[in-house]
């Protein structure tokens, strides 16, 4: 059996363990990025990729110390940087000694028989095409249910009484998800999780802070990356809105592109008029029609010297002025520090009380 | 009065400008340039731009900003495509609205898209487009689009005949005869890869080129190389998406192969996007070719002139000894 691995994005490594252990494979679980991580990743990367190749880098060279051989990942057609990350990551990792393969996942649409072998490629256990289709089916249903449940936290965490319920039954009920097998069982599952997330006591009556997320994918996704921001700012009592899930953007990208996308390419029309790649005009796009829904402030997640963001950056200080909405940027590579990030958090948090007249932190203090 | 078109010198500035010059010319419209950088423009560039851009780009910020009250109109356009093959960089393809969005009190900026992908006579079209915002007519147009197309031809085969271009673009302004002196005083040749605006910008690299002549080497760049050629040399499973940095590469990976240069130097900005990914795959390539060295330099807003010149002499003294050892263990 051959022993197959993949990238580590938020809690959805889940579901590929699933779909690759039901195709007959033996899988290596990447575990959550840490110190050591990003150690290897940042020795063995170019100086200025951004931080995702470094993680993902770092990951590949410690699942392929547990034994991986199989290295399965997803492509794209630029002009980001992304596209290109398998062939790296293949070349620096047979250069020190790992003779790992690299399976990247172009798009089906622009590339079907090429999706079609490498899916073959994987499929040790001989499954018809049907059984497939079956497992990619229940693969779907449990990626669904975990952003459903994680966006169920993102409303409740910041009303939450007493601080960490939500985070501790979020834990638990992914497990819940996790060990669910046949469809019914995930969907059974996935209620249960958004009940006992929805059952956490919590005060109605609190005003929240309601914030938009945009940015790159892989930082938006992985908490290990941006530092656990969305917890940080449940706590600090902000509703947080991320513009991005993996669910909302496979979809985006497989099958056709959905309506949400179309208004949102349309709302970055004026200031961008086509994809610069990566998610610099969704960026753009999202932060516009935040600003429309009356959300009180936009936070942009961007791997340091990510090219798109910092496009978007340039354009959304007008956004910014031209709408009256806060934004609040992060670079982020691997110097950036919680307790700073943390810090630039509370500042943001407590201007945007003081614009929409909510008493603050600060007004306490004061008064 | 004429109008005048402000057209800065910088990015596509060492690629298209004979192209551009004679097209607007061609039409009857005075063309201004921002000319060489100087140190304010950087320091204007650096302030107005975005912190973690690259160099390059907020070079660009400070030659439009030295610009924009000179001319009536902006000329940054959105190339998108020219090979109906490669793009240009996510920076290029936004440049007219991090411009637009990232600077006040701009002048009206003419971001016409160029993208031959689009069809046989999309650039055609894009050149049309930009003749009618003058309100010309179409035969003139077509004239000065002809001619313009016969400029950029004339500019292609003086930079393969061995000319970087600011000698071109200086002959072929003043109309001099090639004056293409091979003073090859100790016979080594050096490849300086790395982005036109990168490599023939005086101030940002610091002189490299000019310096390595001093010191006697004849200098080549990606532009010298034959293009058919450099893009059969490619080896990658999946091309570079960037045209520069193709470009770049594919040159890397022909005088690997061909190995009649002495030495190869990447030039390259801090904070590059495409070059985090070239810069690595041209060190990996050169472990293959142990007999031609290979150095990375990177610029940035702070980078010295004594520093670089230091690296250049170790390079270079580096390259000599070598050539030395291997001649003596041949006569031996």
């Amino acid at each position: 059996m051959p022993k197959v691995t993949f990238p580590r994005m938020g809690e959805s490594y889940r579901t590929f363990k699933m779909l690759m252990n039901d195709l007959g494979n033996e899988v290596i679980v990447p575990p959550r990025p840490n110190k050591r991580t990003l150690d290897y990743g940042v020795r063995h990367s170019p100086e200025f990729a951004c931080l995702p190749l470094k993680i993902l880098m770092g990951t590949y060279i410690e699942t392929c110390q547990m034994g991986a051989e199989i290295i399965v990942t997803s492509g794209g057609s630029g002009p980001c940087r992304a596209g290109l990350y398998g062939q790296l990551h293949k070349k620096i990792l047979n250069g020190i000694g790992f003779p790992a393969d690299i399976i990247v996942f172009e798009a089906p649409k622009s590339h079907p028989i090429d999706f079609l072998r490498k899916v073959n490629r994987l499929n040790t256990s001989r499954l018809s095409y049907r059984a497939i289709w079956e497992c990619i089916k229940r693969g779907w249903e449990k990626l669904k249910c975990l952003d459903d449940a994680e966006k169920m936290t993102h409303r409740v965490r910041p009303r939450e009484l007493e601080k960490g319920t939500t985070t501790k039954v979020y834990r638990e009920v992914l497990e819940w998800i996790d060990r669910a097998y046949t469809i019914n069982e995930i969907k059974e599952a996935g209620e249960a999780a958004l009940r006992a997330i929805g059952n956490v006591p919590v005060d109605p009556r609190r005003k929240v802070l309601k914030v938009g997320m945009v940015g790159e994918i892989y930082v938006l996704l992985e908490p290990a990356s941006n530092l656990e921001i969305e917890e940080t700012l449940g706590n600090l009592g902000v509703e947080v809105h991320r513009s991005m899930f993996l669910t909302g953007w496979t979809e985006d990208n497989t099958v056709k592109e959905t309506a949400e996308l179309q208004s949102v390419k349309d709302a970055a029309m004026p200031y961008i008029p086509l994809c610069i790649g990566g998610h610099g005009q969704e960026s753009v796009g999202h932060t516009v029609i935040y600003a429309r829904d009356g959300y009180d402030g936009v936070i942009q997640l961007a791997p340091f010297t990510c090219i798109p963001e910092i496009v978007a950056r340039t354009i959304l200080n007008r956004i910014s002025r031209e709408h009256d909405i806060p934004v609040l940027t992060f670079f982020l590579d691997e110097q950036t520090g919680k307790a700073g990030m943390t810090t630039r958090l509370e500042a943001f948090v407590d201007l945007m009380r003081r614009k929409t007249g909510q008493p603050g932190n600060l007004g306490s203090i004061v008064g | 009065m004429t109008a005048r078109v402000g057209i800065p010198s910088s990015l596509f500035y060492y690629v298209h400008f004979p192209m551009w010059q004679t097209f607007f010319s061609e039409l009857g419209i005075e063309v201004v340039t921002s000319g060489q950088t100087t140190k304010s423009m950087l320091d204007e560039g650096v302030r107005e731009a975005l912190a973690d851009a690259c160099v390059p780009i907020k070079l660009f910020f400070g030659h439009v900003i030295s610009l924009k009250d000179k001319v009536d109109y902006l000329f940054i356009p959105r190339v998108v495509c020219l090979n109906k093959r490669t793009i240009y960089c996510p920076k290029f393809l936004g440049l007219p609205d991090m411009i637009r969005h990232g600077l006040t009190g701009m002048p009206p900026i003419i971001d016409i898209q160029m993208d031959n992908r689009e069809g046989l006579f999309s650039l055609w079209k894009s050149y049309l487009a930009m003749g009618k915002i003058f309100s010309r007519g179409k035969i003139n147009i077509l004239m000065a689009y002809l001619k313009a197309r016969a400029m950029a031809g004339r500019f292609q085969s003086l930079l393969l005949a061995g000319l970087h271009p600011p000698e071109a673009m200086a002959i072929l302004e003043k109309g001099e005869k090639t004056t293409r002196r091979r003073e090859n005083k100790n016979g080594l040749v050096f490849a300086v890869l790395g982005y036109p605006y990168e490599v023939h910008d005086q101030f940002i690299s610091v002189g490299l080129v000019k310096k390595l002549k001093k010191m006697g080497v004849t200098v080549i760049t990606m532009e010298n190389l034959p293009p058919g050629k450099i893009a059969r040399a490619n080896v990658l499973e999946k091309k570079m998406f960037w045209t520069f940095s193709d470009l770049a590469l594919n040159a890397a990976y022909y005088l690997f192969r061909e190995g009649r240069v002495d030495g190869i130097i990447h030039l390259t900005a801090f904070g590059c996007g495409p070059d985090s990914m070239v810069d690595k795959l041209m060190e990996i390539t050169s472990r293959d070719y142990p007999r031609i060295p290979y150095m990375s330099v990177t610029i940035d807003e702070h980078t010295g002139d004594a520093g670089i010149s230091t690296r250049l002499e170790a390079f270079l003294d580096m390259v000599k000894r070598k050539k030395e050892a291997d001649r003596s263990r041949c006569q031996k």
